[in-house]
């Protein structure tokens, strides 16, 4: 990959508390410039520490963040934070409460030629249009509100907004989700989605939870300790059975998937993957629709020979490998359909009953499949 | 009870210096008000010290001291002469000098708390906003911490007002020059001229009523940080 399309993260930190290293981070990042990164880890394992490095709201001691060919960080060299084009989303939104939305967006507005390169001025001038990223996060009837009359899930859109009218190379969010209920969070995901296949910028995404980031990224960086425990495309990430952490019932592959037939008559759609298909309810999505699906591993069983029964989709796999899960009873057995790779979790009685072993053909039974529009 | 030509110059007198005061520990408060609610420094806790020091110390200590710095032996003195300004003790100069210091905790600890209760998140929100450190002070931290800057004013001119000891020490009592109303009650009670004290004195109580009574009409939160020490 050539520099510009690469976002280059290599930062070091250390925290001390009563003379004693209380925590540290140390990582060498090489990232997509394009699409969704995500950030994923368990709390304390510092993915908000390097949210905040890269964006330089918190200094590290030695460092260096280039996005696309231009250098933020580098040896003796620190762009200040408002002369950075960058977007920043916090965890709660952090609406300036003495302001109306409409306020809240001019400020961002008003200040979006602040660190910016002439030449990409125009092109970026346009992309975020005041209207358009008004369109895109629904939120023109709340101009002239304030933010103490919105619900939270409304306060994190004008955020989103406010962010973006920046006009960003790069768009930070840091658990935009995370203070959000349920329903909240239901609300906002189809318009994080529809910003993550508008927008040309890269988005660097920090979350715990997994199926925010299955249904958002297409990249993945997986932190624990202050360190960078694996990273790939979401994919080759998800389907992984040596996964360092423990995702347990969360545990699952996500792949690409399309609608090619339709059966009125039972309600169902065959949705088409690189080495098969599935039935799936129908979800009224028009013929050649792309979406993502997840496939759990708990939702995975395994037979020799196909039998009979009320699951609706048995599919044709290879074992590829069987390693052992954190739990003494449970396997994680990793398959291969065509290209496409699943992970079935069993119990190691069940792996020694039917003498699974490495390159052996067996039935997929799929119980259940989850589809992130 | 009518108010005499003599006291509505000392009337006059007193809301000179009080806003005049007032102006000034805004200005010279809030730099020390930001430093002491962002600093890490060890010297912290020795500058909240001294700052508050005039809460505890008796008026003529502080006086007393003042009046001798600003003499022609002390280094105030010294520094004033030295710049053409002459000697400052028994002038309005030295009144507000003396007076800053005076009332400076009481302009810098609501601040302090204001900005402390505002938080670093606004400043950095408005820093990837592109706003430069001045422009969120101005832009955020002002307007957020609004109302414990009006307790400040509020309370700093207050205090001026009601100022005895430390005008009495330094500046003496010379009409239209460091005469002020407190002062000029003790010069009627002296001179057992009880009708003007009374007179003056309403004016004060009625002052003081209404400047409370702003002060506990603005916002809960604020308000209990307007007091000394109960703010953290």
């Amino acid at each position: 990959m050539p520099h510009s399309q690469q976002i280059k993260a290599v930062f070091s930190l250390r925290y001390l508390q009563n003379q004693q290293p209380s925590f540290s981070l140390d990582v060498d990042l090489n990232l997509p410039a394009k699409g969704v990164t995500a950030i994923f880890g368990p709390s304390g394992s510092g993915k908000t520490t390097l949210l905040r490095c890269m964006a330089g709201l918190q200094k590290s001691h030695t460092g260096c963040f280039c996005v696309c060919g231009e250098t933020w960080q580098g040896a003796g060299s620190f762009v200040p934070v408002h002369k950075r084009p960058q977007g920043f989303v916090f965890q709660e939104a952090s609406l300036f409460d003495h302001l109306s939305v409409s306020g809240n967006l001019n400020y961002a507005q008003k200040r979006a030629a602040n660190g910016q390169i002439s030449q990409n001025a125009v092109l970026q001038a346009q992309s975020f249009d005041y209207d358009r990223v008004l369109d895109l996060l629904g939120i023109e009837h709340l101009l002239p509100k304030f933010p103490a009359q919105l619900s939270g899930g409304e306060k994190q859109r004008v955020a989103i907004a406010r962010a973006l009218l920046r006009r960003p190379k790069i768009l930070f969010m840091d658990e935009p989700l995370a203070a959000l209920d349920y329903k909240r969070k239901q609300e906002i995901l189809p318009y994080l989605e529809a910003l993550t296949e508008t927008l040309s910028i890269p988005i660097i995404y920090v979350s715990h939870a997994i199926e925010e980031v299955a249904r958002l990224a297409d990249y993945l960086v997986v932190m624990e300790a202050g360190k960078v425990l694996t990273q790939g495309s979401l994919q080759s990430v998800l389907s992984r059975v040596d996964l360092p952490i423990h995702l347990d019932n969360d545990l699952g592959a996500v792949f690409e998937a399309r609608v090619i037939e339709r059966d009125d008559a039972w309600h169902l759609m065959r949705v088409s993957f690189e080495g098969g298909s599935l039935w799936l309810r129908d979800t009224r999505h028009p013929l050649n629709h792309k979406f993502r699906v997840r496939v759990l591993a708990k939702d995975v069983s395994l037979a020799t020979h196909r039998q009979d029964s009320s699951i609706l989709n048995h599919l044709k796999a290879s074992v590829v490998s069987i390693v052992e899960d954190h739990d003494p009873a449970m396997a994680l057995v990793s398959l291969s359909i065509g290209e496409t790779a699943l992970i079935a979790r069993l119990t190691k009685r069940s792996v020694a009953y039917l003498k699974l072993t490495p390159g052996q053909s067996v039935w997929a039974q799929i119980k259940s499949v989850a589809i992130l529009p | 009870m009518w108010i005499s030509e003599n006291d509505w110059q000392t009337i006059a007198l007193t809301l000179k210096l009080a806003s005049v005061v007032t102006v000034i520990l805004l200005l010279v408060g809030t730099p020390v008000a930001w430093w002491l609610a962002k600093t890490r420094s060890r010297f912290r806790v020795i500058v909240s010290v001294v700052v508050a020091l005039p809460l505890v110390l008796p008026p003529t200590v502080l006086g007393f001291y003042l009046l001798i710095a600003m003499g022609p032996h002390g280094f105030l003195g010294a520094f004033t002469q030295f710049m053409g300004l002459g000697y400052w003790a028994f002038t309005f100069q030295g009144l507000v000098f003396a007076s800053v210091l005076y009332s400076l905790p009481f302009v810098v600890q609501p601040i302090q708390n204001a900005i402390e209760a505002v938080g670093e998140r606004p400043v950095e929100v408005a820093k990837t906003l592109g706003a430069s450190s001045m422009d969120a002070f101005f832009t955020v931290v002002l307007p957020l911490a609004k109302p414990g800057f009006i307790t400040a004013a509020i309370l700093g001119f207050a205090h001026t007002v009601g100022e005895f000891g430390v005008i009495l020490m330094i500046g003496g009592n010379i009409p239209e020059e460091t005469r002020v109303v407190s002062v000029q009650i003790y010069e009627h009670v002296e001179s057992l001229d009880y009708s003007n004290a009374h007179a003056l004195s309403a004016v004060m109580l009625g002052f003081s009523f209404i400047v409370l009574l702003l002060l506990y009409s603005l916002k809960p939160k604020y308000r209990v940080s307007a007091f000394y020490g109960s703010g953290r």
